[in-house]
């Protein structure tokens, strides 16, 4: 697989400042040492909890927010070292949508206006984008006539439409969807997301699909990174990972997603992780699972665990993974530990 | 079956505007019974929270209300100002999705606590402190006397929503209504803060209307399950009777249209076009312009909710076509 995207070591860091003259005090690695290749026609999942820094390596990729080091390469080109006019044609095939419907569109503009923006930033003449403005709102689910109206006319599912027609104006190869469905209603969730897998079919496209939502997630990726306070956990094939999770960490997450089915759920047992996700201005040393894992030893205390591949590129950024076949529990049980389990 | 703790009866409730009455809540009538989880269901607008709103009486005056609200023998929306003020968070206490505006800036944690304890009992400072950090121990808050020093701001997420609870249940309260308690947390989180208001709830023996869109956290966390659309309850039964054996569309497109964390459905089902507009709804049942078995008679009367078995309602008018499809939901 020769990738569309590639994604070497990249890193964020945001100083904290202080004091009258806001000198820097220190500094938040918000995306750690993270690396991962992007296919054509490929979805990559990027789930994890708030402050994993899922939403600034989405941004980074796309030099929203400037990275700090690292580097990503569109095909054979260095984004990470291209001059403003090279990042101008490169966001011609890489493009973003916002996780808020409400914030991520001009509200003084009609949305023909809006759609068309792209466009007329590139150069594309006014007929033409004027064309193909009333053809994107219709791929996208909505009318033609709806160009004339405003953000505020349309319901949150309407308006993702929008972003959507937006990003795909320039026929981009790579969209990074931030939280593209977190904000709308479950029925209409179901709506924007068959909408986002027609047209990755007929546009060839490929998604950075960032979210909290574990089941979205597996519906929607290929392959699925897992992220915990900026670095990436575990990374692997989709039901790989679902069904052969190798890090404590995204056994705990998968075990904490309540699941809509009352028999399964009585079934089951849930695994309680203790304590909050520690501050990313003060990450944990070695793994930084480390404060909440059942199975932390002393060398998860000293030593950084590197993302290792686990066979069949199954990565996985822990020094003890789980086996196939394994679970946390056995582990935990074998290891003379105990972990707590929801009563339900 | 027990005398039942709390009974709506025929509730509405409408917000005046300028364009008309905005009804958010119209002809919705249940019961708690005494110890019983009780999980309302809807996406936004539904007049899920419109509802628990109006059982803690805090809509704003302009708000009409009509109907009746009975609690263990009161008749809470015959209730003058002050009667209320001794009920509400006395014996029905509310949680809130956001434990960060729920709280107050400017005071500890502890100083809250013992604000909603001494609104109801007279106990001296000294006392009530003690109890509050009893309750934030309770809830599970780490090293609970020096946390009750401590201002809000200096709580996480799930620090906060947790010392929401121990306000919540520091007067041990018969109902508790919790509004989306864990939407704005992280799901490992959100799996601890479950298991702490279903302990405090299997301790102090409260009832529960847990309020959330979420169904996985209905399925793991509710005896009976009231699901809502545009204004009107569309189905009410016991958790396996909603899950397994609904006889309703809209409950069952809802069901449908979530993703399977467990295995892979490859196409979604959506539900069409965008809930209705509350302000001069179509007449008839609000779901049929977007039900997949609406007939004409949808869209010209509103059904009623029909029992189908005891405990189990729907508001179909093809409920008896809706034969329970039993296993897979």
């Amino acid at each position: 697989m020769t990738a569309l995207l590639r994604v070497d070591n990249l890193v964020k860091e945001y100083p904290i400042r202080a004091g009258v003259f806001r000198r820097q005090i220190g500094t938040v690695q918000a995306v750690s040492d993270v690396s991962f290749e992007l296919g054509h026609q490929e979805t990559l999942g990027v789930v994890g909890e708030s402050g994993c820094g899922k939403t600034t390596l989405g941004r980074s990729l796309l030099r929203l927010i400037e990275p700090t080091s690292g580097t990503v390469m569109y095909e054979d080109q260095d984004v990470t070292a291209a001059s403003k006019k090279e990042m101008r044609s490169l966001r011609r095939n890489m493009q973003m949508v916002f996780q808020d419907p409400y914030a991520s569109l001009n509200p003084r503009l009609p949305i023909r206006d809006i759609v068309a923006e792209p466009m007329r930033i590139h150069g594309v003449s006014k007929k033409e984008a004027g064309e193909r403005v009333g053809d994107l709102l219709r791929r996208v689910g909505l009318l033609p006539e709806h160009g004339n109206r405003y953000p505020h006319e349309f319901s949150g599912g309407q308006r993702q439409r929008i972003g959507i027609a937006r990003s795909l104006a320039l026929r981009p190869k790579v969209i990074v969807l931030d939280e593209p469905v977190s904000a709308l209603d479950v029925s209409i969730q179901a709506q924007v997301l068959n909408l986002l897998d027609d047209i990755q079919h007929e546009f060839q496209l490929s998604f950075i699909f960032i979210a909290h939502d574990l089941a979205v997630v597996r519906h929607a990726s290929d392959r699925i990174a897992v992220m915990y306070l900026g670095r990436v956990a575990e990374l692997a094939d989709r039901d790989a990972l679902y069904e052969q999770p190798a890090h404590p960490y995204t056994h705990s997450l998968l075990s904490a997603v309540p699941i809509a089915d009352p028999r399964r759920e009585r079934a089951r047992k849930r695994i309680l992780l203790q304590g909050d996700v520690p501050s990313p201005a003060n990450p944990p040393s070695g793994c930084r699972f480390h404060t909440r894992c059942p199975l932390a030893q002393d060398r998860c205390v000293a030593e950084t665990p590197e993302l290792r591949d686990v066979g069949s590129g199954h990565q996985v950024a822990c020094h003890f993974p789980i086996a196939p076949g394994e679970t946390l529990l056995d582990r935990v049980g074998a290891m003379g530990r105990t972990v707590e389990i929801a009563s339900t | 079956m027990t005398e039942p703790l709390l009974r709506v009866d025929s509730l509405g409730v409408g917000f005046p505007s300028k364009a008309g009455v905005v009804q958010a809540v119209t002809d919705v009538s249940f019961e708690v019974h005494p110890g019983e989880v009780l999980a309302v269901v809807g996406e936004s607008g539904s007049g899920k929270s419109v509802t628990a709103l109006a059982i803690m009486r805090l809509h704003a005056k302009s708000t009409i209300i009509t109907g009746s609200i009975d609690f263990d023998g009161i008749d809470i929306l015959g209730l003058d100002d002050d009667q209320m003020r001794s009920v509400r968070g006395r014996d029905i206490a509310m949680i809130f999705q956001d434990p960060m505006t729920a709280l107050n800036p400017v005071f500890t944690v502890g100083n809250q606590i013992v604000e909603a304890i001494q609104a109801h009992h007279k106990v001296p400072d000294d006392v009530a402190w003690k109890r509050a950090v009893e309750l934030l121990e309770m809830v599970g808050v780490p090293e609970p006397k020096r946390r009750a020093e401590q201002y809000p701001h200096e709580f996480s997420g799930g620090m906060r929503q947790r010392a929401m609870i121990a306000m919540a249940i520091s007067n041990e309260p018969k109902l508790l209504i919790a509004d989306e308690p864990t939407t704005a947390l992280d799901v490992t989180v959100q799996a601890q803060v479950m298991e702490v208001l279903r302990e405090v709830q299997r301790e102090t023996g409260s009832a529960m209307i847990l309020i959330t869109h979420d169904l996985g956290l209905v399925a793991g966390s509710a005896d009976r399950v009231q699901v809502m659309y545009a204004s009107r309850v569309m189905e009410r039964g016991s958790i396996d009777e909603i899950f397994y054996e609904s006889r309703n569309p809209y409950t069952r497109a809802l069901l449908d249209s979530i993703p399977d964390l467990g295995g892979v459905r490859e196409r979604l089902e959506p539900i069409p076009g965008n809930p209705p507009s509350l302000l001069n709804p179509p007449p008839g049942c609000g779901f049929a312009p977007r039900c997949s078995m609406a007939v004409s008679a949808c869209s010209t009367v509103v059904p009623e909710l029909v029992p189908v078995t005891d405990g189990h309602a729907s508001r179909c008018i093809r409920v008896d076509d809706l034969v329970p499809v039993g296993g897979a939901a």
